[in-house]
């Protein structure tokens, strides 16, 4: 092949190259420009304050402060909830498991698996539990689901964040007498930006799915007080709203979509920097 | 701890067989043959053909990986290779905030932003008429959400090759971009194979986004440019209805053992892949 033509090869990879990642990086622009676009017209100080009022759903008065409340409600509860349960385990498989055992390993790839299942198989494994324990869709249906959903990505967090942590630091604290609980409580105490960092991430996660809260938590006008009442969520509420033939309903779809981003969106940015400042 | 750690492994396991249970009393009527072939839906005549929603599942997969792959790959190789340092760190942040967006955000970008292009300027081309609402655009849809994971595995993967490697290719007179075609996919290749596995069964599984774009017509499609039905939405759609018509549920709940299953079996085989890396780039 000629030098030329090996050259232009080069080049016509490079321009493919630089194209696709503008493609691909302007798609997440693309994507919140669209909502914003669409949602700031509807956007009022009405849509966030108001549960919906009477014929709502015709275009008459509220808001959807009920899916608003719901969704951080079974998001908050979720994230509690599987705070509780992956840090032990995290704990478990990397201090007092040694990192080679099969126990460790297979665990750390069940959690790789566990990770990749989607939310509507959640939701429907949540349901069938739900049915056979006899609880009806509530918010405590849709805590159940979601923090099944969100406990592989916390232990997966964690188990990135503790590896960062200098092995010395364990093995100092063991060796200056301390059980293998006080070191997980040393390194806990190390790792508590990281830990930050997964709350946010299984925060957003849980704000946003759909698929799993939608057969688990119900849907209501009310603002929950109980656990066992149905509870309207978010992603949820877009998604009714978007199927109605009314104008005013759409648009608050519209206007519902662009505050669900930007709950992510504050969630994401500030999970971001709580991060990089931890790595330095 | 020990007993917690046990039972999160366990839990896979349990989610499988739990879901088998349930889609057990669909198999005492129906042979497995005929639930996959069948193409009639009518659960209230106790027909379940599943084919419809494979197909419907597969084409939007297959095209989610057509639009999304070379895209990613040509974006992984050019941040890892060529990027200075400033575009990675712009790049990848983006990236993180690209896979937090909820899918039914994505669903409603989709209506607004894909089906009207879809409708009015491609379809138009190669059909006669199409609303809007078609495998391609669930495609289309399913692809911008497989950006992160595939930009970010690849990178990943493409850091892990050996800077000797390369510097050898290139001290022999090869290009750049010789160098990357012949030395560092090729050494990539199983890393690149997994990561579009794990994207593959990302796909496979999302369902809201793609239920909003994609017209949910229960019939096979047969162009890119006919409504589909895959899989998931199948579930979503149903669910509420389910339970007045025997062995409805059981039928969904078979949906969900399907997902979960081939889920499972792609997850697995990426996932050791990719740890094999991994572990022989760090030790």
């Amino acid at each position: 092949m000629g030098i030329r033509r090996r050259k232009t090869e080069e080049t016509l990879f490079k321009v493919l190259m630089i194209a696709s990642c503008v493609i691909v990086g302007s798609s997440l622009f693309l994507i919140v420009g669209t909502i914003v676009v669409k949602g700031v017209p509807y956007l009022t100080w009405d849509m966030v304050t108001k549960a919906p009022q009477g014929g709502f759903y015709i275009g008459k008065e509220g808001g959807v402060l009920n899916a608003i409340i719901g969704s951080l409600y079974i998001a908050g509860g979720a994230t509690v909830l599987g705070l509780l349960v992956s840090i032990p385990i995290s704990m478990y498989l990397n201090i007092y498991l040694k990192g080679g055992s099969l126990l460790s390993k297979s665990a750390k790839l069940a959690y790789d698996v566990l990770f990749g299942i989607p939310s509507i198989v959640y939701g429907a494994f949540a349901f069938s539990i739900m049915i056979w324990l006899g609880v009806r869709a509530s918010l405590l249906g849709g805590v159940i689901a979601v923090t099944l959903l969100i406990i592989p990505i916390m232990v997966r967090t964690l188990d990135e964040v503790i590896a960062t942590v200098p092995r010395e630091l364990k093995h100092a604290a063991l060796s200056l007498g301390a059980t293998r609980w006080e070191t997980a409580r040393v390194i806990l105490r190390q790792i508590k930006p990281g830990i930050y960092t997964a709350v946010l991430l299984s925060f957003g996660r849980g704000v946003g799915d759909v698929a799993s809260v939608l057969f688990t938590a119900g849907f209501s006008d009310n603002i929950p007080l109980y656990v066992d009442e149905p509870a309207a969520t978010l992603p949820l509420a877009i998604f009714f709203q978007l199927s109605s033939p009314i104008p005013e309903v759409q648009g608050r779809a519209y206007a519902s979509a662009l505050i669900l981003t930007l709950i992510i969106l504050i969630i994401v940015i500030v999970s971001h920097f709580l991060a990089t400042k931890h790595k330095h | 701890m020990l007993i917690l750690s046990i039972a999160s492994v366990s839990f896979v396991f349990l989610i499988g067989v739990g879901l088998y249970l349930r889609a057990a009393p669909l198999f005492n009527e129906h042979s497995l043959f005929s639930l996959f072939s069948g193409s009639e839906w009518a659960p209230s005549k106790n027909r379940f053909g599943f084919y419809p929603f494979i197909m419907g599942t597969l084409w939007v997969t297959l095209i989610a990986i057509v639009v999304a792959l070379p895209l990613c790959l040509l974006t992984a190789i050019y941040l890892t290779e060529y990027a200075k340092p400033g575009v990675r760190k712009v790049m990848l942040p983006l990236m993180n905030i690209l896979a937090g967006i909820p899918p039914v955000i994505y669903g409603v970008w989709g209506i607004f932003f894909v089906v009207p292009i879809v409708r009015e300027y491609v379809a138009p081309r190669f059909t006669e008429y199409s609303s809007g609402y078609t495998v391609l655009t669930g495609g289309v849809v399913l692809a911008v959400m497989i950006f992160p994971i595939l930009v970010s595995i690849v990178s990943e993967v493409l850091r892990t090759i050996p800077k000797e490697l390369k510097d050898a290719s290139l001290s022999l007179g090869a290009t750049r971009w010789e160098t990357i075609k012949k030395v560092v996919i090729k050494r990539a290749l199983p890393g690149i194979v997994a990561a579009t596995v794990l994207a593959v069964s990302r796909a496979f599984g999302e369902t809201i986004a793609v239920l909003m774009v994609c017209g949910n017509v229960p019939v096979a499609p047969s162009t890119a440019f006919d409504g589909g039905y895959p899989l998931p939405a199948l579930i979503a759609n149903n669910f509420g209805e389910m339970m007045s018509i025997p062995l409805y549920d059981s039928a969904l709940m078979f949906a969900a053992l399907l997902l979960f299953v081939i889920i499972f079996l792609f997850n697995l085989f990426s996932r050791i892949i990719l740890n094999r890396i991994e572990h022989k780039y760090s030790s």
